[in-house]
């Protein structure tokens, strides 16, 4: 045992190094360090709380080691390319535990109801279990379309259908149980626990049933959207007048869970950063939350640093979508009456080959890569830097030209880049490369299409107009690597394709590469 | 009252240095700076201690701390783990 003021004092050292660990962050060569001291923080505070009380260390004992089992093994097995969904479900891990804190700790302040609950206890616990039910169900659905098995047509891999139809059962089932023992069956359907309890279960067919349908839209979804925004509140202020009921407690989750899977189903695609990051600043937030209910200080900050960072990350990836946060949330992001039809504007799309590439980029002195999506899915980021170091063999200077919301997550090509031994500091940002783009002798865009429409420039009307892109039709000569024509996730054509001096290599991006590497050395 | 003012003190202040800290992050440090700042986010992890472990606590509150000690240990061992695997790959050739 040590006294609650050494504990504090603990506390106060753990916030002191999560500080650093962000601090850190703020370059490669310190970043390790940072990450470092992260974990001695998160020890000395574990260390202070298990010391500060008298404790039963058994059942702690039990949470650890199960928690610690499953998050050593999924970040060990995890693939580079698979980090969107898995930070993705990370998020959603602390949005739950911040449920379960706030009821667990409501529950013991009405056991022993020596003092009442003050209104900040009961202020925090609403935030808490509210934000953190968004971010858990939030998250799996997140995580669910990165994993792609959510709100999808094709047929799925038998894991895919585990955890698909899995999660769905145990909602309706938890919520069918929890509901009908707490609420209906000790105080009948019509009193007001038992309408709680018909609540509860109406919460969870509701997540329950939208997470198997086949799509991701559905008619009245903006309209139950608003609905279950308005129900978490005035069940939130119903939580703050009777604390001591935990059904309304546990329907607060509820209603929160609906909102939460609502307000991320229709978001796809190249929103998906945003949605990331928005859902990373939640989980801080309810942390913070948790703070406030059981009054402590290293939650706290712990809480708010992660809060600010998701909200500046978020704010990040909107801007360079140049779209607001509401418009994600909320909007349809897809081709206007205005749009051009794809016929006219490819009508001057010339296709090559990696031969033709080759003769090319003999003698080419400066080189940039734009990689997308595409380059993701196709795992292309090793062939890529072979061909990046071939052509540097030959004198060339290559890099690449990194669009902020490029991929499914912030910073998604430069890990994916980073996995193939990619030096940094050939990973420019937008601003940087467009500056000299003019000086750039070949562009080759790799499975990005909307980053690179220069419509975004030219366009008022257009849906991606004023949104940054990265100049790549400013080149001397465009080589865009693509399966087919199809629009990206803005359903727009783009004229880039279609320019004098631009070529497609219609192709996946893998196996595209890997021929200009052989075309490039059989040419000599 | 006191209390919360006091806490409210330190978590508005932890907000502008969390703002300033990640306005300096390179977009190349987007990635693990979330998967690090999600791992911090575990915190709960030590209120979910403190409610497991008391021994006064209700059975029900107890058990229901001891799955979010789970949740919130997935979150922390997983994010700081996923973290370190990310800035490996970060190394600058010589």
């Amino acid at each position: 045992m040590i006294s609650k003021e050494l504990a504090n004092l603990l506390y106060l050292i753990a916030a002191g190094l999560f500080i650093f660990d962000l601090k850190w962050m703020s370059h490669p060569r310190t970043a390790v360090r940072g990450n470092y001291a992260g974990v001695l923080g998160m020890l000395l505070a574990i260390v202070a709380a298990v010391l500060s009380e008298s404790l039963d260390f058994g059942t702690m004992a039990i949470g650890v080691a199960i928690g610690a089992v499953i998050g050593l093994v999924a970040a060990i097995r995890i693939k580079m390319t698979s980090m969107p969904e898995m930070v993705g479900i990370l998020n959603g891990f602390g949005g739950g535990a911040s449920v379960l804190v706030a009821g667990a700790a409501l529950i013991a302040a009405v056991a022993s109801m020596s003092e009442g609950i003050s209104m900040q206890t009961r202020v925090a616990t609403v935030a808490s279990a509210l934000i953190g039910s968004v971010t858990f169900f939030g998250s799996y659905v997140a995580f669910g379309k990165l994993a792609e098995f959510l709100a999808v047509k094709w047929k799925l891999y038998t894991w895919q259908k585990v955890i698909k139809f899995g999660f769905s059962i145990v909602t309706i089932a938890g919520t069918g149980w929890l509901g009908f023992a707490a609420g209906i069956q000790p105080h009948g359907a019509g009193s007001p626990e038992g309408l709680m309890g018909i609540g509860i279960i109406v919460c969870g067919l509701l997540i329950g049933g939208i997470l198997l349908r086949k799509k991701d839209r559905f008619p009245g979804m903006n309209a139950l959207k608003g609905l279950s925004f308005l129900a978490s509140i005035g069940v939130g202020v119903m939580v703050v007048q009777q604390p001591d009921n935990m059904m309304l407690f546990w329907l607060l989750g509820a209603v929160g869970g609906v909102l939460g899977v609502l307000l991320t189903l229709s978001i796809g695609g190249a929103d998906m950063p945003v949605v990331i990051a928005l859902l990373n600043s939640y989980s801080g937030l309810a942390a913070a939350a948790t703070g406030f209910v059981i009054n402590n200080n290293v939650l706290i900050i712990a809480g708010s640093l992660v809060g600010a960072s998701g909200i500046i990350l978020t704010q990040i990836m909107c801007k360079a979508m140049n779209r607001s946060l509401t418009n994600v949330l909320f909007g349809v992001m897809g081709p206007t009456s205005e749009t051009p039809d794809a016929d006219e504007v490819y009508k001057t799309v010339k296709s090559t080959s990696a031969d033709e590439i080759a003769m090319m980029l003999d003698g080419v002195e400066r080189v940039v890569i734009v990689p997308g999506y595409g380059m993701a899915v196709a795992q292309a980021q090793h062939a890529v830097k072979n061909f990046a170091a071939m052509l540097e063999e030959r004198g060339a200077l290559v890099e690449y030209g990194i669009h902020p919301v490029a991929g499914r997550m912030p910073g998604h090509m430069n890990v994916l880049l980073a996995e193939a031994d990619v030096d940094y500091d050939k990973l420019r940002e937008m601003d940087d490369i467009n500056a000299e783009m003019e000086q750039v002798d070949v562009c080759i865009v790799l499975g990005a299409n909307d980053v690179v429409n220069p419509v975004a420039r030219t366009d008022p009307k257009s849906p991606i107009a004023g949104m940054p892109i990265i100049d790549a039709d400013k080149a001397r000569t465009v080589i865009v690597i693509k399966r087919s024509l199809s629009p990206g996730f803005a359903g727009i054509p783009n004229p880039l394709f279609a320019m004098e001096n631009t070529l497609m290599f219609f192709s996946d991006g893998k196996d595209a590469v890997q021929e200009m590497i052989n075309a490039v050395k059989e040419n000599e | 009252m006191a209390v919360f003012v006091g806490a409210l003190t330190v978590f508005v202040l932890a907000i502008f240095v969390g703002f300033e800290l990640i306005t300096k992050v390179p977009p190349t440090l987007h990635t693990p700076l979330m998967s690090a700042s999600n791992a911090i986010s575990g915190i709960t992890l030590i209120g979910a201690l403190l409610l497991a472990g008391q021994v006064d606590n209700p059975a029900l509150s107890r058990t229901i701390a001891v799955v979010g000690v789970a949740f919130a240990t997935i979150n922390v061992v997983g994010g700081f783990l996923v973290t370190h695997r990310m800035l490996a790959m970060f190394k600058k050739k010589k």
